[in-house]
């Protein structure tokens, strides 16, 4: 079920696509009912709905297959109900999945022994919840420091380490407040510091702002692309909100009934939606903010000299305000700087004529 | 204040949810047999077993020696067996139960020294003293303190005043006792009650188990149990604090399971993610996490331990249950009412301690705050310190800054027992017109008739009720636990029970249900009926009795008088409750519809009501139940006169059986209403019968 590639990949999308895969998902079901054990999940047509149904089962993840690479912000999307979060609890094992593998660093999570889990969930992954789930009897401080308090670390250690996360999600001076004295966004705050305390290499986001106010909402977006733009975690990032998806996202899981209908870049999403559930969703969405300079420029020679240079990744949008009367094309560079093509007045123009 | 058994309707009404959820879907026999046809049937056959039965079935009516459990004969065996060779090897049954008490009494002599006897050196009369017990201005000036840290000035105003009253009225050192036998008791109950809620959280085998255990903790008459305390741990305070753990622990256990059960599904999954061990997962985010839920059960522990007081002293806790006890039988209206009030004043100030406690909210301190001197940074710790040396040293110069000074209390002395003389005096006459009115004319011809009743036919009635209430497992309860009480010979007596109760209960819900309706509106008088309905439920129970003894003498209508003027608050809290709550927009559109106050109040506001008000009635004849027990002193002929008796002989299985009869008959109720509230509710459209169950 997975999109085709596109035919031109943006040179992004290259760079990540030589990364590893840090948690790669193998054929996850999470089946609820009374026989979920027994169900063959193996047989052909076993992701039927009706034959679902008919054997008294709901099938909150059917036969999910994805790949997580290392450094890139992985979001899944789907509207309530669609099992989202219970695919992303499966990925963390805080819901036993029914069938499948879950490879994380190469190791199968499945069989992992408690003491093994309780072992990687302590010193690899973090995981920020939709509800802040902060202790309400702790500080900041105190809030932040309990993944390192559980795990034995001295209060000293512990507590220079979450000051430096408090000072990095923008509370500092706040150690000493407790959740109800702070804002929605600020508890949020606290809820990403404590996440990120213990220095995971995999990092989990539960529609993390999804309880937030609009504006609020805009800015802890803004907030964590650039803590991402610093720390460069390999990140799975669930919500329900198609505009926060591509706007965060490398690439973008979309699921439907338990299963994945589409997978790929925000951009693949928008120009070839897989199906019309699919593009249901990218229909409103401004295509020059998502599409990328290197989809539309001439590869090749760059524009002339003196011409505005924009880089590859960059979305049309952004290049759209360097032209002008005198600037019919601007130059295009690549990751490393040097130039890689020329982007048109009249390919930007097509693009923004899409809506 | 929180009523002491208010948590019962909370709990009762989920514990009966599934039977009562279960009968809901449409396949129900209801649907295929109209009450009517049914009800009409049953009750036709049994007016007809009833009124012919007798000559063929006299088995219907009298239980036959042969058929009789010998229920007691097998608890008072096992009692003893338990008392004379239980051992575990090293050591024996009782060498166990005496050392428990021995590990209670240690700290409890401990508190009782501080508070009332002084530290001392060994035991009895040749005692020395190596400390003064702290003085009553240290005690009231501690108490104000913790008032003021948990809850402002106005707190430390009410607790100063509870405690100087206890000075004032010359209760003071039987309030000391009794405070350091609460101050054990409370603990234990907490701890134990949140350990067993622990567990019934963590092993669905445990709740299981657990379950009717407390259903029956909860209902079996205390005076039931204080035998084989009596005979395990021996008579003395730790006796009495056992009995009162085990009256006070069970809605700590279920409040703690349902705190816990509360705790929102991500606060698991944080421990999880975090890594946490189980221990971690329960002492660092389970626990702290249910919190607020937790000190709900405190609460409630402080005031059913409070509520213990006056029946521990039966068996040695001494304190101001012992002085009520002493006013009653020596029928000293004044001093056994100013003992009473003293528990109250004890009681309100513990549970305001403990609720402001509740509502506390950590609030961090503010970096100037933290560069302070210690005595400004711990300026509770450090003027309770300061208060208790200074008076301590104040009270070995000067006695009157030790002992509240004699020459400064005041009583009420004789005046409770002149106005009742008075009373007696003036209308004498006209109280016995009334008297015996009742008496002859509705209390005497309902015992009668009920006694009259074939047991088969009524136990029939009940599964039937139960059956289309809640389906096969309600009819199944109520069936069996009423045919217990026929087969261990306990029938005619459970029949007096209910007699007392029912009448006791209609009186109650006529005078209660209209006050409650007139207050429901009404601000202002809601505030002083609620007043007034708090310090009813505050005051013991014990207390009632004085008054009606005096006027009317011992027999069934005294008892009948006290249990209406305890149990009538929750039928007027219940029924205000009730339409208080009911949707404002749905008597907006009664008023738009054009309905006249009377519709309005009948067709509307009543009916939305009515499940509340049946909670209500749960309620109240719960507390009938329970104040029909103490009423044996006055000398009703119920099951509570043979618990009672069984408590005067030391007879462990006579009063166990009597009891484990009247929580049958409470748990019967409580199934049936409850079911019935759950039904209705669902019938009215305020719940849907998956939420029900």
């Amino acid at each position: 079920m997975q999109a085709s590639a596109t035919p031109s990949p943006p040179l992004s999308q290259a760079a990540t696509n030589a990364a590893p895969a840090k948690l790669e998902c193998r054929g996850v079901w999470k089946l609820f009912g009374s026989g979920a054990g027994t169900y063959s999940v193996g047989q052909p047509g076993a992701a039927d709905s009706a034959r679902l149904a008919a054997a008294g089962l709901v099938g909150a993840v059917r036969d999910v297959n994805l790949a997580v690479r290392e450094g890139e912000i992985f979001v899944i999307m789907g509207l309530s109900g669609s099992g989202k979060s219970t695919l992303v609890r499966c990925l963390s094992r805080l819901v036993e999945p029914t069938a499948g593998e879950i490879l994380f660093n190469g190791e199968n999570l499945l069989a992992a022994s408690d003491r093994r889990m309780i072992e990687i969930r302590r010193h690899s992954m973090g995981m920020v919840f939709q509800h802040f789930a902060l202790l309400p009897h702790l500080s900041v401080l105190g809030n932040v420091a309990f993944p390192l308090e559980v795990q034995g670390i001295g209060r000293a250690a512990r507590e220079d380490r979450a000051r430096k996360m408090i000072e990095l999600v923008g509370l500092g001076g706040r150690e000493a407040f407790f959740p109800r004295e702070l804002s929605g966004g600020q508890q949020q705050r606290v809820g990403i510091a404590r996440s990120l305390a213990v220095e995971p290499e995999l990092w989990f986001l539960d529609e993390p702002f999804s309880a937030l106010d609009p504006l609020i909402r805009q800015e802890m977006q803004d907030e964590f692309m650039r803590l991402q733009s610093v720390l460069k975690k390999t990140i799975v990032f669930i919500t329900h909100d198609f505009d926060e998806a591509i706007r965060l996202a490398d690439r973008i899981a979309i699921m439907k009934d338990g299963a994945v209908v589409q997978l790929g870049t925000p951009e693949d999403l928008v120009m070839n939606p897989a199906t019309d559930y699919v593009a249901e969703f990218t229909r409103n969405v401004t295509r020059a903010k998502v599409v990328r300079v290197a989809s539309v420029m001439e590869a090749g020679a760059p524009a002339g000299d003196g011409a505005p240079t924009i880089t590859a990744t960059a979305t049309v949008s952004q290049a759209a305000g360097l032209f002008s009367d005198r600037v019919a094309a601007v130059s295009v560079l690549g990751a490393d700087g040097t130039p890689v093509g020329r982007l048109t007045r009249d390919a930007v123009i097509n693009v923004l004529m899409l809506g | 204040m929180t009523a002491p058994l208010a948590i019962q309707t909370e709990t009762s009404a989920t514990d009966t949810a599934p039977p009562a959820g279960a009968s809901l879907p449409a396949s129900t026999p209801e649907n295929r047999w109209p009450a009517r046809v049914v009800w009409g049937v049953a009750l036709t056959a049994f007016i007809l077993l009833w009124q012919f039965g007798k000559p063929v079935a006299d088995w219907a009516f009298e239980v036959p020696r042969n058929w009789r459990i010998p229920a007691q004969r097998w608890i008072s065996d096992a009692m003893r067996w338990l008392l004379d060779e239980a051992s575990f090897g090293l050591f024996t049954f009782t060498d166990l139960t005496r050392f428990i008490a021995g590990a209670i009494e240690a700290p409890y002599r401990f508190i009782l020294g501080l508070l009332s006897t002084g530290i001392l050196d060994g035991r009895g009369s040749s005692a020395t003293q190596l400390l003064p017990p702290l003085s009553w201005i240290a005690v009231i000036g501690v108490a104000m303190l913790i008032g003021h840290y948990a809850g402002g000035r106005r707190l430390a105003a009410l607790v100063g005043g509870c405690f100087a009253f206890l000075a004032v009225f010359g209760q003071w050192s039987a309030a000391m006792v009794t405070l350091a036998s609460i101050l054990i008791a409370v603990p234990i109950g907490i701890l134990g009650g949140l350990l067993l809620g622990l567990a019934a959280f963590r092993w669905r085998a445990v709740e299981t188990a657990l379950r009717p255990m407390l259903d029956l903790m909860q209902t079996v008459p205390v005076f039931a149990y204080l035998v084989p305390i009596l005979f395990l741990f021996g008579f003395g305070p730790s006796s009495a604090i056992i009995a009162t753990i085990v009256y006070a622990l069970p809605p700590m256990t279920r409040i703690s399971l349902l705190a816990l059960r509360a705790v929102p599904e991500e606060a698991h999954e944080l421990g999880r993610m975090t890594g946490c061990s189980k221990r971690q997962m329960t002492w660092r985010i389970l626990v702290p996490s249910a919190m607020p839920g937790l000190m709900v059960g405190v609460n409630q522990v402080i005031m059913l331990s409070l509520n213990m007081v006056i029946i521990a002293s039966m068996i040695g806790a001494g304190g101001l249950g012992f002085e009520v006890l002493a006013a009653l039988r020596r029928l000293d209206i004044g001093a056994g009412f100013e003992a009473g009030l003293a528990i109250v004043a004890l009681a309100i100030a513990l549970d305001r301690l403990s609720q402001a406690f509740a509502a506390r909210h950590p609030h961090h301190e503010s970096a100037e705050e933290r560069d302070r001197s210690i005595a400004r940074r711990h300026p509770y710790l450090v003027s309770g310190v300061a208060l208790i040396v200074v008076s301590t040293l104040a009270g070995l110069v000067s006695a009157p800054f030790q002992a509240y000074p004699e020459a400064l209390q005041i009583s009420s002395g004789t005046i409770g027992s002149d106005i009742v003389g008075w009373i007696n005096v003036h209308f004498f006459d006209q109280l016995e017109a009334v008297k015996n009115a009742l008496l002859l004319n509705l209390l005497i011809p309902f015992k009668r008739f009920l006694i009259g009743l074939p047991w088969i036919g009524v136990v029939g009635l009940l599964a039937l009720a139960g059956f289309r209430l809640g389906g096969w497992r309600l009819a199944l309860t109520a069936a069996a636990l009423s045919a217990l009480i026929a087969l261990t010979g306990q029938w005619e007596k459970a029949m007096i029970t209910v007699y007392l109760c029912g009448i006791s209960v209609a009186i109650a819900c006529l005078i209660g249900v209209p006050v409650g309706i007139l207050a429901a509106g009404r601000e202002r008088l809601w505030k002083a009926v609620e007043l007034v309905i708090d310090t009813l439920q505050t005051l013991p129970s014990f207390v009632y009795l004085m008054p009606a003894v005096m006027l009317f003498r011992v027999g069934d209508f005294t008892a009948m008088i006290a249990v209406v003027a305890y149990a009538v608050a929750p039928a007027i809290r219940y029924t205000a409750y009730g339409l208080r709550r009911v949707d404002p927009h749905l008597v907006e559109a009664g008023i738009a519809a054009g309905a006249t106050p009377w519709q309005l109040l009948t067709k509307v506001r009543l009916k939305l009501a009515l499940p509340e008000i049946l909670l209500g009635l749960n309620q109240t004849i719960m507390l009938a139940l329970s104040m029909l027990v103490i009423t044996a002193l006055v000398g009703t002929r119920d099951l509570g006169q043979e618990v009672y008796i069984a408590l005067t002989k030391a007879d462990t299985g006579r009063g166990l059986v009597a009891g484990l009869a009247v929580a049958f008959i409470a748990i019967i109720a409580d199934r049936l209403i409850s079911a019935g509230a759950a039904r209705l509710r669902v019938r009215l459209g305020l719940a849907t019968a998956e939420e029900i169950r």
